[in-house]
């Protein structure tokens, strides 16, 4: 594994300022992490830039900020040290470069995805199913998906591992697991340490802003797809296929996880565009905006769908909305999608050096 | 002159000038800061602070136990060699418990002791992100509360006409202006930052020295002041310093300039000879003397000579030692004249004895005999390669020279009260310290005396 030198070195000068320093201890995990060292191995920073949530409390209390000759701006070191190791850790690597910072190959997949949709909704034309099946047969929906989920699933699995190697962390213990659970379902790192919230959309005001968006982000997601997987086993294992009412557990978990998302991945880009570029990954924003709008895309036109599922706008409803997961689900490994996984196992070294 | 003036002027824009401000505003006076500073160097000095000193009964935020006023004050006492008053002294340290809760109320953030600084757990609370976080909450609280800032806005000049300040004069983007408040807070610190000033109170050597805070205390308020005969107070040719890191920028290098390592080494002059106890005691009581013996040294720069057992026995510091395998090539690389190092060393070497009880936190004994001047503690031979080097040089952290206050934080004129001028925080901290410092009193000073100014000054705008 090949990251780039330069951003190495300059978090590892920043670092190291820091350490002579330490007036941002309490904010977030990164600090105590980063003042137990001495030195900073390429793996010791890429640890320290997967705990890094991106607060930005600590960029807008130093003193040492540009114009100052220190020119720290350690949300902006991390946030790119960070970016490098998605790319670089991703399996297969070469997808890992080429999406994380290109918004447009995003979308040109998600289009591609739409084609495939409506390629697969006329190639293989349901033959007397009811409902969405009628567009598209569920055993066509599996042969697409299943490799679709599947893929994801390794390829992080893989780019997990790797990251285990690199930083050098040991054997995994299920209480340390339990621990960054823990941090990141109450977005622990998000607080500021005093509370408060974080530092995102208005310089150094502190307000929850960011962290109450992330969540509605991530827990639509989990109910979304607590949804899916619940119509999975009530397919399978009892023998319900869908469509199922108002009432019933996938429709309120879709539904309910599904505003979430869609205003949890509005509100996110509109944070974002308020935000200052320069404390984050700079090249890296369009490929970040591209992948909110996919994973709200997905949500809104499953509400949409479920809206107009009686109505003749279905089928192209549906092509769309499929089309949305697939590219969703193809691009997890190598879009910003990867930070949770890696943030869930930097947390997790975290716990594990704590002890 | 401007028909808009504000009710009340504040010079400066720090801590005490904040706290100035609030109280003001939040008497329901019209406030005007007026910081030199552009707005990414706003707040003064206090924005490379870390903790202020508090008196408590019991706990208090982050603060465990208790710290009563004549612990504090005999601390105080220890530092100053006495040379405080006791008065002002006592009524910052009382005042000190309510200011903590007053300083959650308008936005600062405490965080536990900080790693390395346990110590002070009990003293000293410290702020979440250092001053500039401290600064950034009392600029949002003001700015809540209606108070008008301007940076880059350099008073030139106060018009004083008898008793009162009469005009305020101040240059902002090349533009003179000029303002007739009804009462005016100084809080623009000291003049340290002004190297000739400096170099005319200390001598030729001061233009060596290091500035570590911030490059606008140039005294400008101070010295316009002084000369009309305001009352004034501290030894005019005093600052307090400490030895840092001889490589730190000429200005706001802040903490992370500082070294830790001097107790676990030789340090030697440009001639590579030593010239004072490295060991004498622990280095929180040391740093500050040795920004003077650094001073006295041939072009003010000290040598700090360490070898790879002692490196990890401190804490880290901004810039790595310069590293060498043999004492001859540090020599070389740091500019000294490597024979007298290596004879320097070696003297040293032969006069160390039984290393045993070696004990890097605590005054353990192990010194050398024979040997002048000794090391009375942590002296072990230099003998471990690769060898490691850092220059000193005298770090300035504040001046003495102030304006002399009462307990209303008001300035005096031919023993008379200037009616409508108070002052706070490092511009008058010489009204209390005399020399020597304690950490995190500056703070509490600027932040006790910052309340009182705000709080006569609008009893004043107000009543007139």
């Amino acid at each position: 594994m090949q990251m780039q030198p330069d951003l190495l070195q300059e978090a590892r000068r920043q670092a190291e300022i820091c350490n002579a320093c330490r007036y941002c201890e309490g904010y977030c995990s990164v600090f105590p992490a980063l003042h137990a060292e001495r030195a900073f191995a390429d793996g010791d920073l890429t640890q320290l830039a997967n705990l890094c949530h991106n607060c930005r409390g600590c960029y807008y209390a130093c003193q040492y900020t540009a114009p100052h000759e220190f020119d720290l701006n350690l949300p902006q070191a991390l946030a790119n040290i960070r970016q490098d190791s998605w790319e670089e850790l991703a399996f297969p690597r070469a997808a890992g470069k080429a999406f994380q910072k290109n918004g447009a190959l995003i979308a040109l997949v998600t289009v591609l995805g739409f084609a495939l949709l409506f390629w697969a909704a006329r190639a293989l034309a349901s033959v007397g199913g009811e409902g969405f099946y009628a567009v598209l047969s569920h055993n066509a929906m599996v042969a697409i998906f299943l490799p679709a989920f599947l893929f994801p699933l390794v390829s992080i699995g893989v780019s997990l591992r790797r990251y285990w190697r690199h930083v050098g962390a040991g054997p995994l213990r299920p209480g340390q697991v339990l621990a960054a659970l823990r941090s990141a379902a109450q977005m622990k790192n998000l607080k500021g340490g005093h509370g408060d919230g974080c530092n995102f959309e208005d310089e150094d005001r502190c307000t929850h802003a960011r962290r109450a968006v992330h969540q509605a982000v991530m827990y639509g997601f989990l109910l979304c797809f607590a949804a899916t997987s619940v119509a999975t086993v009530m397919h399978y294992v009892f023998g319900m296929p869908a469509p199922y009412g108002l009432f019933s557990v996938p429709k309120l978990l879709g539904i309910a996880g599904g505003l979430l998302l869609t205003v949890g991945c509005v509100e996110m880009i509109r944070l974002k565009l308020r935000a200052d570029r320069h404390l984050g990954a700079v090249r890296a924003f369009g490929g970040e905006l591209a992948f909110i709008g996919l994973l709200g895309f997905v949500a809104f036109s499953g509400l949409a769908l479920y809206a107009l599922g009686q109505t003749p706008a279905m089928p192209i409803l549906l092509v769309l909305h499929l089309g949305a997961v697939l590219a969703f689900f193809l691009l997890t490994p190598f879009t910003k999608m990867a930070h949770g996984f890696y943030r869930l196992a930097a947390l997790t070294v975290d716990a594990q050096r704590k002890g | 002159m401007t028909s808009d003036s504000p009710d009340i002027a504040i010079i400066g824009g720090g801590n005490a000038a904040l706290c100035a401000a609030i109280t003001a505003a939040e008497a329901g006076a019209r406030v005007l800061i007026l910081e030199t500073a552009p707005k990414p160097y706003r707040g003064g000095n206090s924005r490379h602070t870390r903790n202020f000193r508090c008196m408590h009964h019991g706990p208090l935020g982050p603060l465990v136990d208790s710290y009563t006023e004549e612990e504090y004050l005999a601390d105080l006492m220890k530092v100053t060699g006495g040379k405080t008053d006791e008065g002002l002294a006592r009524l910052a340290i009382r005042s000190s418990e309510e200011c903590l809760p007053w300083m959650q109320d308008h936005g600062v953030r405490f965080q536990p002791s900080l790693s390395g600084t346990l110590s002070l757990a009990r003293t000293n609370a410290f702020f979440l992100g250092g001053g500039k976080s401290l600064v950034n909450a009392y600029y949002r609280t003001a700015e809540r509360l209606g108070v008008q800032v301007e940076y880059e806005a350099a008073v030139t000049h106060l018009d004083l006409d008898d008793d009162r300040v009469t005009r305020i004069d101040y240059t902002q983007n090349g533009k003179s202006h000029s303002i007739a408040p009804k009462s005016v807070v100084v809080a623009s610190g000291g003049f340290q930052a002004d190297t000739d000033w400096l170099a005319r109170a200390w001598g030729p050597a001061a233009k060596n020295f290091l500035i570590r805070g911030t490059p606008y205390n140039r005294g400008v308020v101070l010295a316009d002041l002084l000369d009309q005969g305001i009352e004034q107070v501290g030894d005019p040719t005093q600052c307090h310093a400490v030895a840092i890191d001889g490589r730190a920028p000429k200005f706001d290098g802040g903490i992370v300039t500082r070294l830790d390592c001097v107790p676990f080494s030789i340090v030697v002059n440009k001639d590579a000879q030593r010239f004072y106890d490295e060991g004498e005691d622990v280095w929180p009581k040391r740093y500050a003397i040795w920004g003077r013996l650094v001073a006295a040294q041939p072009d003010q720069v000290g040598y700090v000579i360490i070898d790879a057992k002692s490196l990890e026995l401190f804490m880290p510091s901004v810039f790595p030692p310069i590293k060498a395998d043999t004492l001859e090539e540090l020599a070389d690389k740091m500019g000294l004249p490597a024979d007298a190092l290596v004879q320097t060393v070696a003297e040293f070497n032969n006069s160390c004895g039984d290393t045993s009880q070696f004990h890097p936190t605590e005054l353990d004994g192990v010194s050398t005999t024979g040997l002048n001047p000794p090391k009375t503690n942590w002296a072990r031979p230099i003998t471990e390669p690769p060898f490691y080097g850092y220059s000193l040089r005298t770090g300035v952290t504040f001046t003495y020279l102030g304006l002399k206050v009462d307990g209303r934080a008001q300035c005096a004129i031919g023993n008379r009260p200037v009616r409508n001028l108070w002052a706070a925080g490092e511009t008058m901290a010489g009204s209390i310290l005399g020399q020597g410092y304690l950490a995190g009193f500056g703070m509490t000073i600027g932040t006790v005396f910052g309340r009182i100014a705000g709080k006569e000054a609008a009893a004043h705008a107000n009543a007139t």
